[in-house]
């Protein structure tokens, strides 16, 4: 990667970093800092918008670059990825939207906390949301630091270091100077520059097999030494029995977990009613699906054209693929047009994590001073205005996630990932559902429902493989592994729902009739919505 | 934009819901003739003589038969397609893992069953997705948005907990 490239790819990150400093200081003038304001951007925003800006908060640059360069690398085993982040939206769909969006007012545990006791909900909810979207941030910050560093060409640990601590300081100003308005605009700019870039390399990349898939995927094939089965599961998936496991019960994560992330709960209530949430979602819908099409095409299309062995030399991961795949499409290394594409393609995934990690800070702070603040202060302690501690908490969680990418900056991006949808999917889930859709549903269950997911997660993973016990752990000098699974979610998912169901049955208070009427007369007519 | 909705939702309701609100306060019905409540959206109407809590009123609306068809459209539909579409993401899943020899099964040219199914599941979702945003439009919204502005009529003024 040439100098021209890291120049050219620079002006571009500047440019973008400008335009979304400026999104900010033009909406935060004048404004008073509501918490409607700062949490739900005003509630006014419009379906279109609001899927634009859904669609910007979800596509990770895990997504644009690690899904294209796994299935580069492995062929179909990276497809499976893209169906289960694409499916787990129906989950949102159906069961979740419309009906948060007319319970809550701003986090996953005003949900909960409308028919239960308001000060244990609330602390448990806020916990495992405040957890989910650590481990999501930190996963970003990791894949930002060894992202931008690698299309830089500084892969020294000082690159690193800066590129996460810089990244980190932009969101803390995103978020805690605009607040939901800011980040939603960031996110819309984000989600039409990505489908833009996306689109543009789908075409060049179809436009060089003359539109012709067959043949785009029998070069694929026979490029990468696999022959037809690198068009078929199982290169990196297949293997012993706990491989698969560990594989279905990732596919679980993922489908799950997308409906308990913190971060795409919060954006349902940046629109007015349910039904624009629905339109939203139908909206975002259309924009992933799409965009997990085209990085099919691209990743199979980087195997047609650079080739596996080329694209693990450069990353070992495939994070280089579409990059690499840009600068082929463009003319090759040093001509003008690889030279722009490369630029542009390293640009987009910049303006991604900004996006992604801006909109999470933002879910958790609403966490922090919404739901742990409000509840666990004291009752004659000083008052601070709730945006105020947002505001803090958005700097402090900066801070953390600073601290933390620094700290894990060797772990596997993917793996955190995959970590933060099970731990979702296990703690957030379960209790969201339940207070949704059952009658008996108790404080008590609802408790459990929390703890009993986001526990086992948790001590699944620290006992894994992951953390110990084999060359790519955590702490390979040590092992104390007793799970054998990478991913606890074939676990955990189930614990989460059994602890409600248990903590519901045992609990000695009887459910409340009433709050449920209303829960569930607000959920489904939107009667009293804010 | 929601005023709108509102006057189409008092107009013709393409839905024929069974509708205790718009009637003329029919003896008996739901308890509320009793508690001494005038039904929601007749301004001008006789005023209350006793004023039902916020937990009363949520549980007679729960009740009523129209909220209850509500409920059970919406239920009909997303209880049957979830299970649906988690089933065969589940199956597609496992089948991957479980019996990659018949998802390598050509088709056409290079495109193998695994190929289809992948594809297969991007199709359903899309499918999916329209089926229920049409659902939800034509059979829910309407008798939905009558429901809310009823309740909220019926809540107003009420001091809560």
């Amino acid at each position: 990667m040439t100098g021209d490239h890291q120049t050219l790819a620079l002006v571009l990150f500047s440019v973008f970093v400008a335009v979304t400093l400026g999104i900010t200081t033009w909406v935060s003038r004048s404004r008073r800092g509501s918490a409607e304001e700062f949490y739900a951007g005003g509630r006014l925003f419009s379906p279109m918008e609001n899927g634009f800006a859904i669609a910007g908060d979800y596509m990770s640059a895990a997504s644009f670059l690690g899904i294209s360069g796994l299935i580069a690398l492995y062929g179909y085993d990276g497809m499976l990825y893209s169906v289960g982040f694409l499916v787990a939206w129906l989950v949102v769909l159906l069961l979740v939207a419309e009906l948060v969006r007319n319970c809550g007012r701003f986090t996953l545990a005003d949900v909960v906390a409308a028919r239960m006791a308001e000060r244990p909900v609330r602390i448990a909810a806020g916990t495992s949301s405040v957890a989910v979207s650590v481990l999501y941030l930190v996963a970003q910050m990791v894949g930002a630091g060894s992202l931008v560093a690698l299309l830089l060409g500084g892969t020294s640990e000082a690159a690193r270091s800066w590129t996460v601590i810089g990244v980190g300081a932009l969101m803390v100003i995103y978020v805690s100077l605009g607040g939901m308005r800011a980040t939603t605009w960031i996110q819309i700019v984000k989600a039409v520059l990505l489908m833009a870039g996306t689109v543009a390399l789908t075409f060049l990349v179809l436009f060089r097999f003359h539109g012709d898939v067959n043949s785009l995927l029998s070069t694929a094939a026979e490029r990468s030494g696999h022959g037809t089965d690198f068009l078929a599961p199982g290169l990196r998936y297949g293997g012993d029995w706990t491989a698969r496991l560990d594989f279905i019960s990732l596919g679980l994560a993922l489908v799950l977990g997308t409906a308990g992330l913190p971060h795409i709960l919060s954006r349902f209530y940046t629109v007015p009613t349910a039904r624009a949430a629905r339109r939203s979602v139908v909206w975002s819908i259309g924009l992933i699906g799409s965009f997990y099409l085209m990085t099919i095409v691209l990743g199979f299309g980087a195997a047609a054209l650079i080739g596996p062995d080329e694209v693990r030399a450069s990353n070992a991961a495939g994070n280089t693929a579409v990059p690499l795949l840009a600068l082929d499409l463009g003319g090759g290394a040093g001509s003008t047009g690889g030279t722009v594409l490369f630029a542009v393609v390293a640009a987009v995934a910049f303006a991604t994590i900004l996006a992604v990690v801006a909109g999470i800070t933002l879910a958790s702070s609403a966490s922090v001073a919404h739901d742990l603040y409000a509840s666990l202060r004291r009752k004659h302690a000083k008052q601070y205005s709730e945006v105020a501690v947002a505001r803090v908490a958005a700097v402090v969680i900066g801070a953390a996630a600073i601290g933390l990418g620094l700290l894990a900056s060797d772990l596997n991006v993917a793996f955190l990932v995959g970590l933060a949808f099970a731990v979702a999917a296990s703690a957030n889930l379960p209790v969201l559902l339940y207070s949704l859709f059952w009658r008996r549903f108790t404080t008590r269950g609802a408790v459990w429902a929390v703890y009993g997911g986001l526990v086992p997660a948790v001590l699944l993973v620290l006992v894994s493989p992951v953390v110990s016990g084999s060359p790519e752990s955590l702490f390979p000098g040590v092992d104390f592994h007793l799970f054998p699974l990478q991913n606890p979610g074939l676990v955990s998912v189930p614990l989460g729902f059994l602890a409600g169901w248990v903590g519901t049955v045992t609990s000695t208070e009887p459910p409340d009739e009433a709050r449920h009427a209303e829960t569930e007369v607000r959920a489904l007519t939107g009667a009293g919505a804010v | 934009m929601e005023q709108v909705d509102k006057q189409e939702g008092r107009g013709a309701s393409a839905v024929p819901v069974d509708d205790p609100w718009d009637d003329a306060p029919a003896p008996g019905r739901d308890g509320r003739a009793e508690s001494g409540a005038t039904g929601g959206g007749h301004p001008g109407a006789v005023p209350r003589q006793r004023v039902p809590s916020a937990a009363e009123i949520y549980l007679e609306v729960q009740r009523s038969p129209a909220f209850q068809e509500v409920r059970r459209r919406y239920r009909r539909f997303v209880f049957p397609a979830t299970f649906a579409f988690l089933a065969w993401y589940l199956a597609y899943v496992v089948a991957a893992t479980a019996a990659p020899e018949l998802m390598a099964r050509p088709v056409a040219g290079a495109v193998n069953v695994a190929m289809v199914a992948g594809l297969g599941q991007f199709l359903t979702t899309f499918l999916l997705t329209w089926a229920y945003a049409r659902h939800a439009r034509l059979r829910r919204d309407r008798a939905a948005l009558e429901l809310r502005w009823d309740t909220q009529e019926m809540t107003r003024g009420v001091v809560r907990r």
